[in-house]
């Protein structure tokens, strides 16, 4: 307190010698603030504080004015504060993602496989797809999705979806909604779950997840899962009731750029159930595994 | 130790860098004598500069820049205070420009925020800025549009005192350190939005882990359960940029001369898009006499943090004829930029290798533990019932009652439970370094604070930010959402409280005004500033005076910070008219 004292002291002792010296800092002799404005429905604004040595005091209201058009015509100002606001948080990005784009090697007839997605908008809102396919070399395309998603951020992690997939392998198409929910899980793992219904009344489930294991800053070793299910026998399909397939991953990339990355690995998968009772039947096999090289790249 | 060593290699550079000599500003080319007498610098009533495209180069790496006058930096404006300047400035740009005279106290029509204070310049046209100057000290000026900043758009500016200056010194030079990459801005905000990492190339590793690195694996689960990076300390790093000395990379070595025995003074300006610097010179102490324009009571040390649109002025007094090393460090250890001060252009002193890239810990949550009991031996389990010491005290890392007027959502990842008050702190990275380290609450006043009254209101403003989807925002709310103004009355003393609840350092600055930072019982001698750096996880307060009618920008100076969302408008009016 005598600090405090002192200090007013020496404050108004110095004020002369400062007028003279020093007109510069902050805004010199003007008269102390009126008596507070009466509260205003609007004053709610005002965040309490923390703390606790000085009154929370009544904000005043939110002027409705623009201080500028006093000086610029309004109409000119409003364009410029309009682009002003976008460019603070309000602009939109893109991004085109080939997540997997590899050879598979195994017994056999040797095979491809893609994964890519996209997004357009904001933080909040996107528009998204998503694709998957796999066939044989030289041989026919054996899957190939597309889907085309509203995505929502839902809190710090999780964005919810919601749209349509289109199969256009195999035979017959099949056309799906689809809603979603994709994010980063505690521990960093992606995660993602997608419900499908089909136009012949047919559901599915599919969960996905991965994991990044930095090694150095550009080796990355990335195990991933994904595990198909099913309501019902579509025997069109060759998918019976119950957990149909699962896949594993284990891919090695190396990230020359963050956008272009290389990798090699292994990939595993297997039919269950009387998805591989329907495989067996059609001559197929139940189980593979392959040795992946391929490329992830996005811009 | 003795650094008249003459590097062939760093001659050579140094030949080559003088051949490109005219892209500089006289003020800002290698081996300048200083400012007395002053080289080429602007002055008198009335100036014109000329925004227009050019090239950068530094480093072997060259791109398109916005200029002024041709040079990056531009110009060096040096004016009087009491005088008036009249400053008309031509954009030759095909998109429009601005300039804001940051730190200046100007009317708010003249403060150069496009949408806030006027239009903006359109392409072709020349805007007339007039202001009468009312202070003195260190300042600078830059774009407040399309992140020209970010390509070479800014420049310093030094004002003389209209009486005698309570800084003595012989010899003085300006320091303008900026960061620069060849990746257009917007290029690197969409990158971030794509990847909130995507700059980082020092995360912690399984290849660190091994080998003992880093933190150990029990606090790396934590943390990855938290999905928290202790090592994300800066958003753009030295994986893109080249980082500068009055444009200069260290290859380049400006080089500022001085005679042994003289009192130099350095003015140094933060002026980079994205990087805060950790600034030395290895063999010499500095006395900081002024920040942001202010004079401060002398101070000496060894280092210190600036923090971008900061300016701290020191006086040096190098009495060996050698060469001295000026060395920015950006505060993620990303890279470095070296300087040289030396009796002749040519000399070089050893650059120190790049110190341990710094991990973020519990503090820099805003899980301030100092003084508590913590329980199970100091180690903080967070799955685990806090022990009695913690009872009436969060440990969630977003428990929304800590903040009850931020709207949870996807901008907002974490809130700080217990942010500590880090003024008396030392900066990121700096905790451990054995020698001085300049904090906040070193500085004090040199002239009293004029406005010494108690606050009548006070306010808390919270920092906000999801660095996944690089989302930045006040009080969980974008600009672009519709925030609305945060207002004050005409000569209003208000305190405001600023809350980081992020783990980034945000150097946040307010146009028009300059407030008085809370780093002592001794009102008469805090600290007068234009920007400050909230520490990650910590809080700090300042006082208030709203002087200045009009409407007036608020942000993080992060320039990306400032572009996804952390702004704000300020309005001050007159009482009587708010009510």
């Amino acid at each position: 307190m005598t600090r405090l004292i002192a200090a007013l002291l020496l404050a108004s002792t110095a004020t002369p010698a400062l007028a003279q010296m020093d007109h510069s800092q902050m805004g010199a002799h003007q008269t102390p603030p009126a008596p507070q404005a009466p509260a205003d429905p609007h004053a709610g604004h005002a965040m309490p504080s923390t703390d606790d040595s000085v009154p929370q005091g009544v904000a005043p209201p939110i002027p409705t004015d623009h201080a500028a058009e006093a000086f610029y015509p309004a109409a000119t100002m409003a364009r410029a504060r309009a682009a002003m606001i976008k460019e603070s948080g309000g602009m939109r990005f893109l991004q085109l993602m080939l997540d997997r784009l590899e050879y598979r090697a195994h017994k056999g007839a040797n095979g491809y496989a893609w994964e890519g997605e996209g997004w357009f908008g904001g933080d909040i809102n996107r528009f998204a797809f998503k694709t998957e396919g796999e066939g044989e070399v030289g041989g026919p395309l054996e899957s190939a999705e597309v889907q085309a998603l509203y995505s929502r951020a839902l809190n710090p992690w999780f964005n919810v979806e919601a749209g349509v997939r289109q199969d256009f392998r195999p035979q017959p198409q099949r056309t799906y909604a689809v809603v979603g929910i994709e994010g980063l899980a505690p521990y960093w793992f992606e995660v993602g779950a997608q419900a499908f219904l089909s136009d012949k009344g047919d559901a599915h489930l599919r969960l996905e997840g991965s994991y990044d294991q930095r090694i150095t800053q550009r080796l990355i070793l990335q195990p991933a899962a994904e595990m198909n299910m099913s309501a019902q026998d579509a025997p069109e399909l060759g998918i019976g009731s119950g957990v149909s397939d699962i896949e594993l991953g284990l891919r090695l990339r190396y990230e020359f750029t963050r956008e272009f990355a290389p990798y090699v690995g292994v990939h595993w998968e297997r039919k269950l159930g009387d998805t591989a009772r329907y495989a067996r039947a059609a001559g197929e096999g139940t189980s593979a595994t392959s040795l992946v090289m391929g490329v992830r790249f996005w811009f | 130790m003795t650094n008249l060593t003459l590097d062939r290699r760093t001659l050579f550079k140094s030949a080559a860098a003088l051949s490109f000599a005219n892209a500089f500003p006289a003020w800002a080319q290698s081996g300048t004598h200083g400012l007395h007498p002053a080289p080429g610098l602007l002055s008198g009533e009335s100036i014109a500069l000329t925004v227009a495209d050019s090239h950068f180069a530094t480093g072997g790496r060259s791109a398109h820049a916005v200029t002024i006058n041709g040079t990056v930096p531009a110009p060096l404006i040096r004016l009087r205070e009491g005088q008036n300047v009249r400053l008309s400035v031509t954009n030759k740009l095909k998109e429009d420009t601005s300039i804001h005279w940051h730190g200046l106290i100007v009317p708010f029509e003249m403060d150069g925020v496009p949408g806030v204070s006027f239009p903006g310049i359109a392409p072709g046209e020349t805007f007339t800025y007039e202001f009468p100057i009312r202070q003195s000290g260190t300042y600078w000026y830059h774009s407040h549009s399309g992140m020209q900043e970010a390509m070479g758009h800014y420049g310093p500016i030094v004002i003389d005192p209209a009486g005698a200056d309570p800084v003595q010194a012989t010899r003085e030079h300006v320091i303008v350190l900026s960061d620069w990459s060849p990746v257009h801005p917007h290029v690197q905000l969409k990158r971030l939005k794509q990847s909130g990492g995507y700059y980082n190339m020092q995360r912690q590793t399984l290849a660190g882990l091994l080998n003992g690195k880093d933190q150990p694996l029990k606090d790396r689960i934590d943390w990855g359960k938290m999905r928290m990076d202790p090592t994300d300390i800066s958003d753009v790093t030295g994986s893109t940029y080249s980082f500068l000395v009055n444009g200069h990379g260290t290859a380049e070595n400006w080089t500022g001369l001085f005679t042994p025995g003289e009192r130099v003074r350095l003015r140094i300006i933060n002026a980079s898009a994205m990087t805060n610097f950790n600034v030395r010179l290895p063999g010499l102490a500095m006395t900081v006499v002024q920040c942001d324009g202010q004079h401060v009571q002398p101070v000496e040390t060894d280092e210190f943090q600036i923090g971008i649109a900061e300016t701290y002025d020191v006086i040096v007094q190098p009495t060996d004829a050698q060469a001295y090393a000026l060395i920015a460090e950006a505060i993620d250890r990303s890279g470095l930029v070296r300087a040289t001060l030396a009796p002749q252009i040519g000399m070089v002193a050893a650059i120190p290798p790049l110190r341990a890239r710094p991990l973020l810990t519990m503090k820099d949550m805003g899980m301030d533990m100092s003084g508590m009991d913590m329980g199970q031996g100091g180690v903080i389990d967070l799955s685990q019932p806090a022990n009695d010491s913690m009872a009436g005290h969060s440990m969630k890392m977003l428990d929304p009652s800590v903040a009850p007027n931020v709207p949870m959502g996807p901008g907002v990842a974490t809130l700080s439970s217990m942010p500590a008050d880090r003024t008396a702190d030392r900066p990121t990275g700096l905790e451990d370094v054995d020698h001085r380290v300049l904090t906040y609450a070193d500085l004090r006043a040199l002239e009293p604070n004029e406005d010494i009254r108690a606050p009548t209101r006070s306010i808390d403003i919270h920092l906000t930010a999801n660095m996944e989807r690089y989302m930045w925002s006040f009080d969980g709310v974008k600009l672009s959402d519709g925030a609305d103004p945060i207002a004050f009355r005409h000569m209003e003393r208000v305190r405001v409280t600023l809350i980081n609840d992020t783990m980034m350092p945000h150097p946040i600055h307010i146009h028009g005004h300059f407030f008085q930072l809370l780093t002592g019982e001794d009102a008469a001698h805090n600290p007068r500033k234009h920007t400050v750096n909230v520490l990650p996880g910590g809080k700090i307060s300042f006082d208030l005076t709203a002087d200045a009618l009009g409407d007036w920008a608020f942000h993080c100076h992060m320039l990306m910070h400032m572009h996804t969302g952390m702004m704000r408008v300020v309005t001050v009016r007159h009482a009587e008219d708010a009510a």
